[in-house]
């Protein structure tokens, strides 16, 4: 061959030169577990349904939240979203508002008429479970999905549970757990409404169910002794919250009067006197005998009852009740926190006390069953979810752990699994957890400034007289916004930074949903992908040399 | 601004791209069609930044004038570890030239295109801060003072590093190199001296000036894209942080840029025709110690006897910048 003068030899590419070879180090993709995720009570996994809202697809958004929770507009209202307590986005402005995106995508899945996916070919196996709350209604929508024939049998009159006879409509309109029930048995589940079990091992042997997860919840209210008149109208909470649900209206303001005395520190407690506010009580005081910071009840439930003009009586006890009027003893808190008697005493007008102290597990259906563990007025369950009594399971408020709905939830999805594997004759075992994506992972350079938006709130003039929703839901535009704010802690979400950041071009990009691949030719691991990666899904490995 | 913010997305406005963005929105360096001017296979260390800032600015030249480009390369570090004979990594048609007269060369080829007619090729020069600040420095100025139609881009990583990390005249003060030991009363390379080429660019009242860092991609084919817009001598000096030279590590160097830019240190600007028509402001003031610590070669500030006087000097500079080129958001 000729050469142009003083050339002897071919010009080649670089790309002869691996320099792959020089590495001592290599960067791999990884999933770690958003903190949302981890903190979620019903397991969902809020980064996933999240990326598909940000891309404006709420349909497969909701497809995806339903994998795990059936009731998404109602936990996006009722839910006390300890996702967002855990969001990373608090670190850099305010963490997303998760649960206003979940009702948004709940609400227009009930708005478009989305339904489930039709649940697979029969098991033939009869699972039987008592209680259509929020733990029995999300075990039979798993059931069936895993192919399983469903049969609710609700004691009381309609479905919903607590959602239905304990939170109050300004917080969960009506029309909206109906949509969502109805979706559910729509799927295929047989509900038997004011069907009480009274035995369970009769009411299975009846109907030769294969299985049982009970789930009847906790709707005896606890009763403290206050010495009283005869003419003293003491109630308990959950029955007066029950009876909003009934005809007895006139007849509940009537009992309730006008000076109505709640006793207790709890979420509750709250429902309650702001319940009593709307039907028209000109007071409504709590009595509590610790402080604010001691107080069980949640700090924004506290913030809208005052709001609502609630009064709270701090470190207080009901020491007796006469009729108009009650007698209280202060109380101040001795050096471990515990309120203790003070001997001081006032009296405060008030036409009936609730008490709202908590509320106890009716266990009568259990009477008989050999195996069982009771403790506490608590059904003890093992980490399957299964009581003494195999093939008998049991969650939501009737099991020991904290009584919430997206609690309630996640036992329903988890009991359903562990009973689908018992059935089967074999054991679920979870698939192991990613580690957890905490913010030292993130680069937040790459995350625009972008703070919360602000879900409207009801005017309080109405909220004040009015059972109408008191938190206003997100549009389209601020949700999607709102979707956006996700920083997709842990999870790749296609922002193209490593594959720009590569000085030895080693990243190669594969297309919209198929992210990237390392080519570990010329990767040269200096590691500068790992360090600009904006939400920790890539971490470094050490070759073997 | 040199580039537009886009609000409300997760990171659209500094990532490199987004699944959120239309691809008009995204970044050159988002698209799986870039041009890869220069590609794998090259020599430069780990975490290099003059070889992530060469890639960056050729492609996004490259894009401006659909891939009808001629390079003249400084010898530097970018020559030596890109194109040892007998092979490169540039995909790009590409000159040699000698340290100092990459200017010279990148003149006498944009005369031979407009003796051809070639309107649409387009001629860069590129070298590094030995190559433009000191000994290419009379080609350079003469390049500008003609207003020959080339856009000379100096990737700025302070020294000379191939050969064994010598002292520039883009050096910072204090900075530990080869030449300027860490030892005397005054550790480091002397204060006062040295000297700023995108002031120098100005004086001549060129077409256009840019600075630009790796750390900010958007701003800086912002940059690119602007200049090959326009006709004249054009001059943009990126800064490009140097694992080996600098003694941080390889995974820093985006960092090290960007603390560079958020201290102040290295002013982001442009201007046209002598004058400053935009800066990129500092989004999170930092103090100049951030942008000291992580780098070996001020390591003598710090330790056992802290050089707090040094230290103070060289934050009196980055405040310097911060007035002179308004580095600062408003009511920031």
């Amino acid at each position: 061959m000729v050469k142009p003068f003083a050339i002897t030899l071919d010009p080649g590419s670089s790309l002869a030169n691996h320099t792959g070879l020089w590495r001592s180090s290599r960067p791999v993709y990884v999933d770690r577990l958003p903190p949302c995720n981890n903190a979620c009570p019903a397991g969902e996994d809020i980064q996933g349904w999240l990326f598909h809202a940000e891309g404006g697809d709420y349909e497969k958004a909701w497809r995806a939240l339903v994998q795990n929770n059936p009731l998404p507009a109602v936990v996006g209202r009722v839910c006390y979203h300890p996702c967002e307590g855990a969001c990373n986005r608090s670190q850099v402005d305010a963490p997303v508002s998760i649960h206003s995106v979940e009702r948004f995508l709940g609400d227009e899945a009930i708005k478009r008429g989305w339904k489930f996916a039709p649940p697979p070919p029969a098991s033939g196996k009869n699972v039987l479970v008592v209680g259509a709350g929020p733990s029995g209604l999300s075990a039979a929508y798993h059931l069936t999905r895993l192919g399983h024939a469903v049969t609710i049998h609700e004691a009381g009159p309609l479905a919903g549970g607590m959602m239905r006879f304990g939170i109050p409509k300004y917080r969960l309109p009506r029309a909206v757990l109906d949509a969502e029930v109805q979706r559910i048995l729509d799927l295929g589940v047989t509900i038997k409404l004011n069907s009480k079990v009274a035995n369970i091992a009769q009411s299975m042997k009846a109907g030769s169910f294969d299985a049982a997860f009970l789930a009847v919840g906790a709707h005896i209210g606890k009763r403290a002794f206050i010495p009283a008149g005869d003419a003293t109208r003491i109630v308990d909470a959950v029955s007066v919250l029950q009876r909003m649900e009934g005809a007895d209206l006139p007849e509940l303001k009537l009992m309730l009067g006008r000076r109505v005395v709640v006793y207790g520190g709890g979420n509750t407690a709250m429902d309650v006197a702001r319940t009593a506010k709307r039907l028209g009580a000109s007071e409504a005081i709590i009595v509590y005998r610790r402080t604010r910071e001691k107080m069980p009840a949640h700090d924004f439930e506290v913030e809208e009852a005052l709001q609502e003009g609630v009064m709270i009586k701090w470190l207080s006890t009901i020491k007796q009740a006469g009729e108009g009027s009650i007698t209280l003893e202060k109380m101040a808190l001795d050096e471990k926190g515990f309120p203790q008697p003070t001997g001081e005493f006032e009296t405060l007008g008030a036409d009936s006390v609730v008490l709202a102290l908590g509320q106890d597990v009716d266990l009568s259906l259990l009477d008989g069953v050999p195996g069982l563990e009771i403790k506490d007025g608590t059904v003890q369950v093992a980490s399957n979810m299964m009581t003494g009594h195999p093939g008998i399971f049991a969650g939501g408020d009737m099991v020991p752990s904290e009584r919430t709905v997206t609690v309630a939830i996640g036992h329903g999805k988890k009991a359903a699994r562990h009973i689908d594997a018992w059935l089967r004759g074999n054991s679920y075992v979870p698939a192991p957890k990613h580690e957890l994506a905490g913010f030292e992972r993130l680069n937040t350079w790459y995350y625009t400034d972008a703070p919360k938006t602000v879900q409207p709130q009801l005017d309080i003039i109405r909220r004040r007289t009015t059972f109408e929703e008191v938190q206003g839901g997100l549009d389209e535009t601020n949700a999607l916004y709102e979707a956006r704010r996700c920083l997709s802690c842990g999870n790749c979400f296609e922002c193209d930074n490593c594959y720009g950041v590569c000085p030895d071009n080693a990243v190669i990009k594969l297309g919209p949903g198929k992210r990237f691949e390392f080519n570990y030719d010329y990767c040269k691991g200096c590691g500068v992908c790992v360090a600009e990666c904006p939400c920790g899904a890539i971490t470094m490995v050490d070759e073997d040399i | 601004m040199s580039f537009q913010p886009v609000k409300f997305y997760q990171t659209g406005t500094f990532t490199v791209g987004n699944r959120l963005l239309a691809p008009e929105e995204r970044s050159v360096q988002a698209s799986a069609h870039r041009f890869n001017s220069l590609t794998s296979g090259h020599r430069a260390c780990q975490g290099c930044g003059e070889a992530l800032g060469a890639r960056y600015a050729i492609d996004a030249a490259m894009e401006a004038c659909h891939g009808q480009l001629i390079a003249a390369n400084a010898t530097g570090c970018l020559e030596v570890f890109t194109t040892p004979y007998p092979e490169t990594s540039w995909q790009i048609p590409w000159m040699h030239s000698v340290f100092g007269n990459a200017a010279a060369v990148a003149t006498g080829i944009a005369a031979a295109l407009k003796v051809k007619g070639r309107k649409e090729v387009r001629v860069i020069a590129q070298g590094g801060d030995g190559g433009t600040t000191d000994i290419g420095f009379g080609c350079l100025s003469g390049m500008f003072e003609r207003n020959d139609d080339v856009l000379y881009i100096c990737y700025d990583n302070g020294g000379y590093m191939n050969t064994g990390v010598q002292r520039s005249s883009a050096t910072p003060p204090a900075a530990r190199t080869a030449t300027t030991m860490a030892v005397g009363p005054e550790p480091g390379n002397p204060f006062g001296q040295g000297k700023f080429v995108p002031a120098i660019a100005m004086a001549h009242d060129i077409p256009y000036v840019a600075t630009a860092t790796v750390a900010d991609l958007h701003d800086l084919e912002a940059k690119v894209r602007r200049a090959m817009e326009l006709h004249g001598a054009r001059y943009i000096h990126i800064f490009v942080p140097c694992p080996l030279g600098w003694g941080t590590d390889s995974s820093d160097t985006i960092r090290i840029a960007r603390l560079a830019k958020e201290t102040g240190l290295f002013p982001v600007f442009e201007a046209e025709r002598g004058e400053v028509t935009a800066v990129l402001k500092i989004r999170k003031r930092t103090p100049v110690e951030d942008y000291l610590k992580p780098q070996k070669r001020f390591a003598h500030l710090f330790g056992e006897h802290p050089r707090s006087d040094t230290i103070a000097r060289i934050q009196a500079l980055a405040d310097k910048n911060i007035l002179k080129y308004g580095l600062l958001a408003e009511g920031g």
